[in-house]
């Protein structure tokens, strides 16, 4: 039988046995006081056991000993039916605190379901099982339909879709192919695919998530740290209290039963335990960071959780947050030939260089290139392009690049990269070419200022007329252009230096140069941290996906756990000072401490398992 | 130093606070943080008394919560 199990068998004779103690009058009533006694061993036996150990430990004012005193002090003043209930209501409470931990506990690891159980390697031309962590570097496995991608890598062979849900909460398939890097932690969902490991399991992306889940709640929030301040002092406040009002009233006044009084000193042990507080709020942080995590927001600490919900002021980079951070084809315009035929000269031209421009004009493209078409290329370095293709002498490139040969065209005031194109000597048109704004950008920052950021600062490297079209499509309020990475974090120094009382500063990168104000800021954001080393470890929050849209959910996730602990704060507190307080008067009794005890704890319990929501 | 531990029928949250506390008082410990939800100890130590002193924190874990079994991870 489990423990649980036991437990509940206890609680249910136990119970009866009290009923029937109650209800029937036995002709002896020695057989009444029988059933008394045996219920209180079944139900508080293994309590008063761990309480003498611990006073044997010297740990006193334990929950244990302060229930055994309580009971035999009831049952030392014939409140026998007041005994049993106070041991079987506690260990009610009890049961139902294990159960919600144990819920909780194992809510966090079915998400974290992400763990590779094995991986298939292929050694001497064989196919071997073995566990992940015994791969080594350069290995190649194999990864069937259905599986978990056990390591990070690189397919070498096969194409197909990634479940990547697990990861990143995006619920779209993700189609992946022959020099794509996969990442550890996903599914693969159709074909068969050979990976060359590129990180050993220990360094792979599914332990790093894991390593940070699991240490999350290793860094406190204030309020958390708080309530075991509180229970440290509670307890021997209301014990110190319990032993005076027994006393002091029979010494002041001679005609009181010393009874009545020590009634009243036990409902004061009965609700001294600050279980229910103390297993609340670490209980409603852990669960929103494990509600966050399923969003694809890896939160790594409590304190983290907390401090996003003050925060007041995001300080966001530019480039891969707001904007997608590649390149693309805005407009073409093109002089006495056809578009296409303009698209189509310059990406011949620009074939064999990986600038992210003509990568972004090749993009455009899209079809494919007869190299034999292509004669001589002459890469102009700050300028642009000369080549021959289709047997026409073609220059593609800047303002200057068209004026250092002569050739005359309209100087364009567009924001963006501009790039002119000349056929054999004469000006044929212009590319517009731009970072792409996100399509979700302006839903998103929207929202913050909904939610209640009073300022959205946008730090960028960019020339200042792009970053101001940026700014002013997104409804930015701040923009500071033109920026050296050190400067960034230069700014970001003194945007913290300004910021208001206890209200937080946050700062969103993609982990790409921008770690140390990663690390500067008071919630540090990584956006796609998903693979980046630097913004995973430099960073608080890391947002799987690069949608920064989930900047407010992670706020809103924030929010709603701490309005959570803070309720079960002032109603756990509150609740049992008026038990307290109506007890000292003899208004309520042991009866309604009991159910207060028990019923908070269930409640708070309650209340804070709806963070994980 | 940095040493985890697995802390195995960690049951009572008050006593998670209270490990805390004790341990932290320790001259050896630099930092220590006891989970109750995740049931895990991180220590921070300095690094010449590791033996003894991770004696000590064993001894008081059990002294608080004897049911608790402690794993080294």
């Amino acid at each position: 039988m489990s423990k649980t199990k036991k437990e509940i068998l206890k609680i249910i004779i136990s119970f009866v046995m009290l009923i029937l103690a109650i209800i029937i009058k036995f002709p002896n009533e020695y057989i009444n006081l029988a059933l008394y006694i045996l219920s209180y061993i079944i139900i508080g036996k293994n309590v008063v056991i761990k309480a003498i150990k611990n006073i044997l430990n010297k740990q006193w004012l334990d929950e244990n000993f302060l229930m055994t005193i309580a009971t035999i002090g009831a049952i030392a003043i014939r409140e026998y039916p007041e005994a049993v209930a106070v041991m079987i209501f506690y260990q009610i409470g009890e049961l139902f605190q294990n159960y919600a931990v144990k819920k909780s506990r194992n809510s966090i690891q079915s998400l974290m379901n992400i763990r590779p159980d094995y991986a298939n390697v292929i050694r001497n031309e064989k196919v071997e099982k073995i566990d992940p962590s015994e791969v080594k570097l350069d290995e190649i496995i194999e990864i069937k339909a259905g599986e978990k991608v056990a390591l990070d890598g690189i397919i070498i062979d096969g194409n197909s879709t990634l479940d990547t849900s697990s990861l990143t909460g995006e619920s779209i398939p993700k189609r992946v192919q022959i020099g794509d890097e996969i990442l550890s932690g996903c599914v693969n969902i159709t074909g068969l695919l050979k990976v060359r490991v590129t990180k050993v399991y220990e360094e792979s992306t599914v332990s790093k998530i894991l390593d940070l889940i699991e240490n999350a709640t290793s860094k406190k929030a204030k309020s958390e740290n708080f309530i075991t301040r509180f229970a440290r002092y509670y307890t021997p406040i209301v014990v110190l209290l319990a032993i005076l009002l027994a006393v002091i009233p029979t010494i002041i006044y001679k005609d009181t039963s010393f009874s009545i009084w020590l009634e009243r000193a036990l409902t004061f042990l009965v609700i001294s335990c600050p279980c229910a507080l103390v297993i609340s709020v670490p209980l409603s942080f852990f669960g929103g960071i494990g509600g966050a995590a399923k969003q694809g927001i890896l939160v790594k600490g409590s304190n983290y959780l907390e401090d996003i919900s003050k925060v007041n002021t995001i300080v966001v980079d530019k480039t891969g947050t707001l904007t997608k951070g590649t390149f693309k084809v805005q407009k073409i315009y093109a002089k006495d030939i056809s578009k296409e035929e303009l698209l189509k000269l310059t990406a011949y031209c620009e074939y064999n260089s990986n600038h992210p421009i003509a990568i972004s004009l090749k993009n455009e493209y899209k079809e494919k290139v007869d190299v034999s078409k292509i004669e001589q290329v002459e890469e102009l370095t700050g300028l642009g392009i000369k080549a021959k293709v289709f047997g026409k002498q073609i220059l593609v490139g800047n303002a200057t690049l068209m004026r250092e040969n002569n050739i005359s065209f309209d100087e364009i005031q567009e924001i963006g990269t501009i790039i002119y194109v000349a056929i054999e000597g004469e000006y044929s048109g212009y590319i517009v070419i731009s970072d792409e704004i996100k399509e979700e950008a302006k839903q998103a920052i929207d929202t913050m200022k909904k939610i209640g950021i009073d300022k959205i600062i946008m730090l960028t490297g960019d020339k200042n007329e792009i970053a101001q079209a940026v700014a002013k499509k997104l409804g930015i309020d701040e923009v500071y252009s033109e920026l050296l990475p050190t400067d960034k974090y230069q700014r970001l120094e003194d945007i913290m230096k300004n910021k208001l009382g206890n209200k937080k500063v946050a700062f969103v990168g993609d982990g790409i140069n921008d770690a140390p104000s990663l690390a500067r800021s008071d919630v540090g954001i990584a956006m796609g941290g998903i693979g980046s080393d630097a913004a995973i470890e430099s960073s608080d929050i890391v947002i799987m996906t690069d949608d920064i849209s989930k900047i407010s959910n992670a706020i809103n996730i924030s929010k709603k756990t701490i309005k959570i602990v803070k309720q079960n704060i002032i109603f756990a507190i509150g609740i049992k000072i008026l038990v307290l307080v109506l007890g000292a008067i003899g208004i309520s009794n042991i009866w309604e401490a009991v159910f207060a005890d028990v019923g908070v704890s269930v409640i708070a319990i309650l209340n804070a398992m709806r963070a994980m929501r | 130093m940095k040493v985890k531990y697995i802390l195995e029928d960690l049951d009572c949250a008050n006593c998670a606070a209270k490990m805390e506390n004790e341990i932290s008082k320790l001259e050896e410990v630099s930092s220590v943080s006891v989970s109750f939800m995740n049931a895990r100890m991180t220590l921070e130590l300095l690094e010449e008394c590791a033996e003894e002193t991770l004696n000590k924190i064993e001894k008081i874990v059990k002294k608080i919560e004897p049911d608790v079994k402690l794993k080294k991870i």
